[in-house]
């Protein structure tokens, strides 16, 4: 019942490693969140899943494919979305053409449906349809990267540090959202620096230090443990 | 800060010293079989080392003046507006656009010959630079080599209508494909290659063309070039005095009129006017399709558009192809008009005033091309006495246009994209 597996996956940048063997696996319709310090390799490893950096060596298996070698263009039309660290949405479009974007791949009815979906998961990017996406405030463009990743249908939806420089109020509802995308069915795999937040939602979580998982646990038994407190719930 | 500026400034003025010496104050000359290095006059030593002063104040004293250029738009009356509202804005040049084409089909019964015959040389710079536009202004690719897929265009008419006899309507859709199909080959191993990289393999491609025409002699005639190349006709019938071709009739005795020279001159205008408008139509098409907003998104973003699922290759290839498929069919244009090509027609220069008039108009809009075609063209023919400074002008207006407008003169205006309520 995974979804997605990771085996002893090592990224490189030129020559420098920067994942050193890490094994992950996300069940279906599970929440897994990767906590980790600035640097850990957080963002390398869901970069290392959509192929951007590719694996050197590993195996990396998408609901049962092995993806290890595909192009990323082949991995991201497969079920699978990501919510890039920093948003990257397009500026220049408007609300409803960065939609389209993230549909690029399925059909006019599809798009229409999702939209209206995303719509009424974020009332405030209906209220922006046309406005450029660049004038949008941090939060709104956040509520678009994700509304963006829900557009072409994914059974895996990657988040990297959605919270990332929000006011506590668009975080709540950012994490409302997350627990939301789980109870449709969707699995959630989470990046934050926001520790507390989310390994409460998480129902597992794994450590990333320097490249390589240091714990794995169920997201509570994360939050009590005396090292995970120390280093990351600020003691 | 100010000592930095400084050594700057002199390590600038020393490279222009090197640089302008040995090409304008050497030069070899040729005293029967020997070859002897000579100087040049004490007024050009003067002009070189005025050069390397001025080289030197100006890098000195830079962040003043680009300081002041940076202030220019407070003369702008525009620059404080509020911009316009979308859909009004697309109205606008939808309406402008419309006035400008009808304007254009009447215009040529009212002046000279001669005027019609550079408003058809303006109508194929338009047909370039719109092309241009979806590589550089809306895919985000600088291409300096495009003037090859033009001389694609050029010589595929020119050489089959030298060994087959082809006419020009069969060539036109010929043309274009082969230079769409060149574009296709020469991009897919070159677009992986990101910006100045780029520029600089399209440069070297361009001139790579140019040169094989040049020097393919049994081909393509080299230096001499291709002549009798058909004008084109009207359902079978010629514009010349008399018919050329077996099984043509000829204009002026079909209507019973005198026969002009004006007739051929004008109809060629109007033939590149309908393709203009056609290019025009059809690329405006391409930018409400989805495959148009692919190459803005990967433009904006490259990471964000390959994490959709995009494919990087795919969609700068289909807008490298696509350019030089219009190219081809400016070159058609083009060999029909001048009956008479060689690659002096297709030197880089060329590129670079097609590059000009995209950059002038705004890097993606269309108005605003058209526009800049227009003044890149004519202007230069109004001040003749100017004629030779022209690439300094253009020079010096585009470093304006950088500090001023980097936007253009008419800016890119979106056209959005909304999808139909009902299903
Ligand atoms: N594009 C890159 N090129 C070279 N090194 C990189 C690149 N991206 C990240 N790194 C390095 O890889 C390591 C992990 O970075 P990253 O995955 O961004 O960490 P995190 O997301 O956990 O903050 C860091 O040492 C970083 O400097
Ligand atoms: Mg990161």
């Amino acid at each position: 019942m995974s979804m997605l597996v990771l085996e002893d996956v090592h990224t490189h940048y030129g020559k420098i490693e920067a994942l050193h063997g890490v094994s992950v696996e996300v069940n279906k319709g599970e929440i897994v969140s990767l906590i980790g310090a600035n640097g850990a390799g957080k963002t390398t490893l869901l970069m290392t899943v959509c192929g951007m950096p590719q694996a050197s060596s590993g195996r990396i298996i998408l609901e049962g494919r092995d993806i290890t070698n595909e192009p990323t263009a082949q991995i991201m039309r497969s079920g699978l979305a990501i919510v890039p660290e920093g948003r990257r949405i397009f500026s220049g479009l408007t609300v409803e053409e960065n939609l389209h974007m993230g549909g690029f791949f399925t059909s006019k009815s599809e798009i229409r449906k999702n939209q209206a979906h995303v719509y009424e998961l974020f009332p405030r990017l209906k209220e922006r349809e046309h406005q450029r996406a660049g004038t949008m405030s941090g939060g709104e463009q956040q509520m678009l990267a994700i509304g963006r990743a829900l557009m072409s249908n994914p059974h895996m939806i990657i988040l990297d540090e959605p919270s990332l420089g929000l006011a506590p109020l668009i975080i709540k509802q950012i994490f409302e959202i997350i627990g939301h995308l789980r109870d449709e069915g969707i699995t959630v795999f989470l990046v934050e620096q926001n520790a507390h937040q989310a390994l409460h939602l998480a129902d597992r979580g794994y450590v990333l230090e320097t490249g390589k998982i240091r714990l794995h646990d169920t997201g509570k038994n994360l939050l009590e443990n005396p090292d995970v407190q120390n280093a990351y719930l600020g003691g | 800060m100010a000592a930095n500026n400084m050594r700057h400034a002199l390590f600038c003025a020393i490279v222009t010293l090197i640089i302008s010496f040995p090409i304008l104050g050497l030069s070899l000359e040729a005293k029967g079989v020997n070859i002897t290095l000579s100087g040049a006059k004490t007024s050009t030593y003067v002009a070189i080392v005025l050069a390397a002063v001025a080289v030197f104040v100006f890098q000195t004293f830079r962040d003043t003046f680009m300081g002041a250029l940076g202030k220019l738009p407070n003369f702008n009356p525009l620059a404080g507006r509020e911009p316009m509202e979308q859909t009004k804005r697309v109205k606008l040049e939808s309406w402008l656009l419309t006035g400008i084409v009808v304007f254009a089909l009447f215009w040529p019964f009212l002046v000279s010959r001669g005027s019609v015959d550079l408003a058809t040389l303006v109508l194929i710079y338009i047909m370039l630079a719109l092309g241009l536009n979806v590589v550089v202004g809306l895919a985000g690719l600088l291409d300096l080599g495009y003037v090859a897929f033009y001389a694609v265009g050029a010589y595929t008419f020119a050489l089959l209508s030298q060994y087959t006899g082809i006419s020009f309507w069969m060539a036109l859709p010929i043309g274009a494909l082969l230079a769409g199909l060149t574009g296709m080959i020469l991009g897919f191993p070159v677009l992986r290659l990101r910006g100045d990289y780029l520029a600089i393999v399209t440069l070297g491609f361009g001139e790579i063309i140019r040169i094989l025409l040049n020097n393919w002699t049994t081909l393509t005639g080299g230096p001499n070039g291709i002549g009798g190349i058909p004008e084109p006709t009207l359902f079978g019938m010629e514009f010349g005095r008399r018919v050329k071709e077996e099984g043509n009739t000829s204009f002026h005795e079909t209507f019973g009129i005198a026969y002009s020279g004006e007739h051929k001159v004008i109809f060629l205008y109007l033939i590149a006017l309908v393709l203009a408008v056609i290019t025009a139509l059809i690329i405006r098409r391409f930018m409400r399709m989805p495959v148009g907003r692919a190459w803005e998104a990967l433009r904006e973003d490259e990471i964000a558009a390959r994490s959709l699922g995009l494919s990087r290759t795919a969609v700068k290839l289909s807008a490298f192809t696509i350019g030089a498929f219009f190219a081809g069919f400016a070159g058609t244009v083009f060999a029909s008009k001048q009956g008479f090509i060689s690659p002096e027609s297709f030197v880089f220069l060329e590129s670079a005033i097609i590059l000009a008039i995209v950059v002038l108009g705004g890097m993606g809009s269309q108005l605003g091309v058209i526009l800049a075609a227009i003044a890149v063209t004519i202007l230069p023919e109004l001040a003749r006495e100017f004629s030779e400074y022209r690439m300094l002008i253009f020079g010096a207006a585009m470093v304006l246009m950088m500090v001023w407008r980097p936007q253009g003169l008419l800016p890119v205006r979106r056209i959005q994209i909304t999808l139909n309520k009902q299903g």
